[in-house]
Parts: structure tokens; sequence; C-alpha cells
């Protein structure tokens, strides 16, 4: 079976690639593009470990085949972290709160808590709660999480916390 | 190249087209052979497909089409896209505002990542007996607008779930868009499910109901659905007949409330027995119809 010549912009960078006609997107960024910080919990769309951002919708990377993405603007982790490695507030909030234990859920966490800020700068305990409710943590609990969001929304206000 | 995960499972030889025109994916679907299954959010095509439970020889993807996707409004009326997702109905303000309990329906599946993907016209076409969007979908009283080789049909969503997993198309028909009836300026509607916790999960128990009220606050039209309580949502027709002419006094909400009773046909299963979702069903139609009610009236 013949491959699908794909375009789309994945963390910025225009990308071409061949891909399966019934690859998932998850494979795709995993096999082809090497890009394995997006990762395969579940592969039902039930986990969220998967999490990227299509053209500015959070998407469960493992429910689309890579041929979708054809002309599509990709987010991944991967373009996370800042110009010359500085991690984005998300990422430091989660280290600081300790809001990780063994790291698979972690990727998919911080690409669905960023697009939840991009969307909502203010967000309350509950909204934080509702949004990630498709990102499963199997380790710390949610607690953390939540807290490491709402502390990185705070700074990312620039307001100053407690 | 190391492949370490269930890529495998899905299958080899499956075809990926994704046309332009409504056209060019009714004559992609008369003419494929084998399996052609249509790709709109996926959240369950490419979890059946993996799990081997489908093998389709051909996925369109109708998300290119521009009459498949996003909402409009024509002569007054709002036009929806089938392959439009729940994320994207639930931006649409205008869309919220007139249509509250379809759009609570539709935002009520899955997670934030699996609105992104998950359509109003797969959620219907899946043919899930415990479809969220499908009840409210069926109150609301949504036309669907369907192309085949044939020519184009317009039918009452009701008239699509036929069994569980089964619709009323034919293998080369496309749902295409749904229509919805104009909105008059008294009129709303209204969703609630029974699921034993918070969100994701499936429904044990929907009611969606939707309302239209003459300037005395009389109601002068009314639509009742249930789901999850047959092999298709049941559209009761005496319930919605039970409310007209009441202001939803206790008297009507009690005869809705029987009427909803009489048809259910749930099975036992371990989200809940007969005897209960029967019950529950009548609660949920009484309390649906109380927010419809009160949102119409404000």
């Amino acid at each position: 079976m013949s491959k699908v010549h794909v375009s789309a912009v994945v963390n910025g960078e225009p990308v071409e690639m061949l891909v399966g006609q019934r690859q998932t997107m998850l494979d795709a960024l995993r096999d082809e593009l090497r890009l394995t910080g997006s990762k395969e919990g579940c592969g039902t769309g039930d986990c969220g470990a998967c999490s990227i951002v299509v053209d500015g919708r959070l998407t469960a990377s493992c429910l689309m085949l890579a041929p979708e993405a054809d002309g599509r603007r990709i987010e991944t982790i991967e373009g996370m972290a800042g110009e010359g490695g500085g991690m984005h507030p998300l990422q430091v909030k989660f280290l600081e709160h300790a809001a990780l234990q063994c790291g698979f859920c972690t990727p998919g966490l911080l690409v669905a808590s960023k697009a939840l800020l991009d969307r909502n700068p203010d967000p309350s305990e509950t909204e934080v709660r509702f949004w990630l409710a498709g990102n499963l943590c199997r380790c710390t609990g949610y607690d953390k999480i939540v807290r490491a969001v709402l502390d990185a929304a705070a700074e990312l206000r620039q307001e100053v916390v407690r | 190249m190391p492949k370490t995960h269930n890529t495998e499972t899905l299958v080899a030889e499956a075809q990926f087209i994704a046309p332009k025109t409504t056209a060019d994916a009714v004559r992609a679907l008369a003419a494929a052979k084998g399996t052609a299954k249509i790709l709109a959010g996926g959240t369950d095509l490419l979890v059946q497909t993996k799990s081997g439970r489908i093998r389709p020889d051909l996925f369109v993807d109708v998300k290119r089409i521009p009459d498949m996707i996003g909402i409009r409004v024509e002569n007054g009326a709002f036009v929806i896209g089938a392959a439009t997702s729940g994320a994207e109905l639930g931006d649409h303000e205008a869309l919220c505002a007139a249509w509250p309990g379809l759009i609570e329906a539709a935002n009520l599946i899955g997670s934030t990542q699996v609105q992104a993907r998950a359509s109003i016209g797969g959620n219907l076409c899946n043919s899930s007996p415990a479809a969220d969007s499908v009840p409210a979908l069926i109150a609301s009283g949504a036309i669907c607008l369907i192309e085949g080789p044939n020519g184009k049909r317009e039918v009452a969503a009701e008239k699509i779930q036929t069994g569980p997993g089964k619709i009323s198309l034919a293998r080369d028909e496309l749902l295409v868009a749904f229509r919805l009836p104009k909105r008059g300026a008294r009129a709303k509607d209204a969703y609630l499910r029974l699921i034993p916790r918070t969100e994701m999960d499936i429904a044990v128990v929907g009611a969606g109901v939707n309302l239209e009220l003459d300037a005395k606050g009389v109601i002068a039209a009314a639509r009742v659905a249930v789901g999850a309580v047959a092999p298709t949502t049941l559209f009761v027709e005496a319930a919605g007949a039970a409310l007209v002419g009441s202001k939803l006094d206790d008297a009507a909400l009690d005869k809705a409330d029987a009427a909803v009773r009489a048809v259910c046909k749930p099975i036992s299963d371990k989200r809940g027995t007969i005897e209960y979702r029967t019950k529950v069903a009548g609660v949920l139609t009484r309390r649906a119809a109380k927010i419809a009610y009160e949102r119409a009236s404000a």
C-alpha cells in the first residue's frame, strides 16, 4: 500500500513526511518524525498521554490518522520549551510541585494544560479538573498537578501567589 | 523501523481518501470494494478498527468537505455540518444560546481531547443506544440532509437509528448536515443524563426535552426523546403531547413521566436494572422539562 505525502507545520516548522494510509498521527509523530514525547497509554482516546494540539484544538493523536494532518498546524510537547531549552512555566511548576512520578502522563498533561491556559488564562480549580479529566495519571493523584497548573496560570498572569 | 505498539492491529490494506465534495465522497462510497467507512472524528471508528471489530478497506475522511463542517444559518435556521466536532459546537455562541440542550448534550461526550474529534453526525450514525447528543437532536426536531447516488433526501433525526450500531442509510449514502427548525423567542431545550460519576461516562439514561411557549407561558409545542432505555433512542410523542397546553404543572409532568416509562424497553446490565432505568427516564424527563421551561421563560 502506497504511502501518503503529508505537509504540515509541526511546532512551528514546516514538515514533509510520508505516512501510512492507516497510520495514526501518534505513530507518525513517534516513528516518522521521531518525536517520542507523545505517549501511547491506551490507544483508544481514554488516557490523554498522546495529547497534541491540531489547529488550536487539544486532540488525542491516537484517534487521528496521519494523512489527516495534511495542511494542519500541529503542536506537541517537543515545542513547549522555549528557544535554547528554557522550560515553559508549566514545566517549571510541575517540577516545583512534584506533579509527576513516573512521568508517562506528563507530556500529555503539559500539552493539555497549556491548551487550557492559552484559552483561559485564569481558570478555576473546577475548570482545571474538568479540562484535564481526559488525562489519566496512575501515580500522583491529581492534586499536585492541579496546583501546579493553577500556580503556573498565576505566574503567567504575572500575579503574586499566596 | 522498530514497532513497539499496536499500529499493526490496524488493517494493513486500508486506503485513505479525503474528498473535497459530497459528490466525490458518494462516488467513492458507491465504488468501494469491501468495507468503506466514513471518517469524521474517528473516536469510535478508529477504536473499533484497532480492536479488529471492523476491518475497513477504505477510510473516507469527510472533514475537507465544506458542507459537512461548521455551523451556518440558512433562511433563519441553523445548519450544522455532520462532521462538526463537539468542541466547535460549544464555541458557537449563537448556537449555544438558541439550542443550549443540544449543545450541552454534545459537549458531554468524552474528554476535551475527544471533543475536538467526536462529531455530531458520527454520534447519530454510530447508533449507540446511549449516544448523548441523539435524544437532544431528536427533541430539537432536526432534519438530516442526506446525499446518495440517486440525489438528495431529507429525513427526521428519529428515523436514522434502527438498532444498536444500525442505521437507515444505505452504504453509499452520506449524512451531510442537520437542519434545525427556526427558533422562536420563547423556545429552549435541555438535556440531562444520569451517570454514576461526574463525567467521562456512558449514559445510564439520557433525556432531551424541547419546549416552545406562547406569550402567556403556555407550552405550545414540546418534543421529548430518551436514550439508553431501548435498542434505539426513543422519540416519545405522547410525552410531548402531555406537556402541550400546560404551564408545566404537576399533572402535565406526571402524564409525560408516565408516557416515557410506558415506552421504555431497557436491558439490565452493570450500569442499571430495567426497573431503575425506567424510573429514572421519567425523572430525567421531568427535570429536563423544568430546565427547558425556565430557559424558555427567561
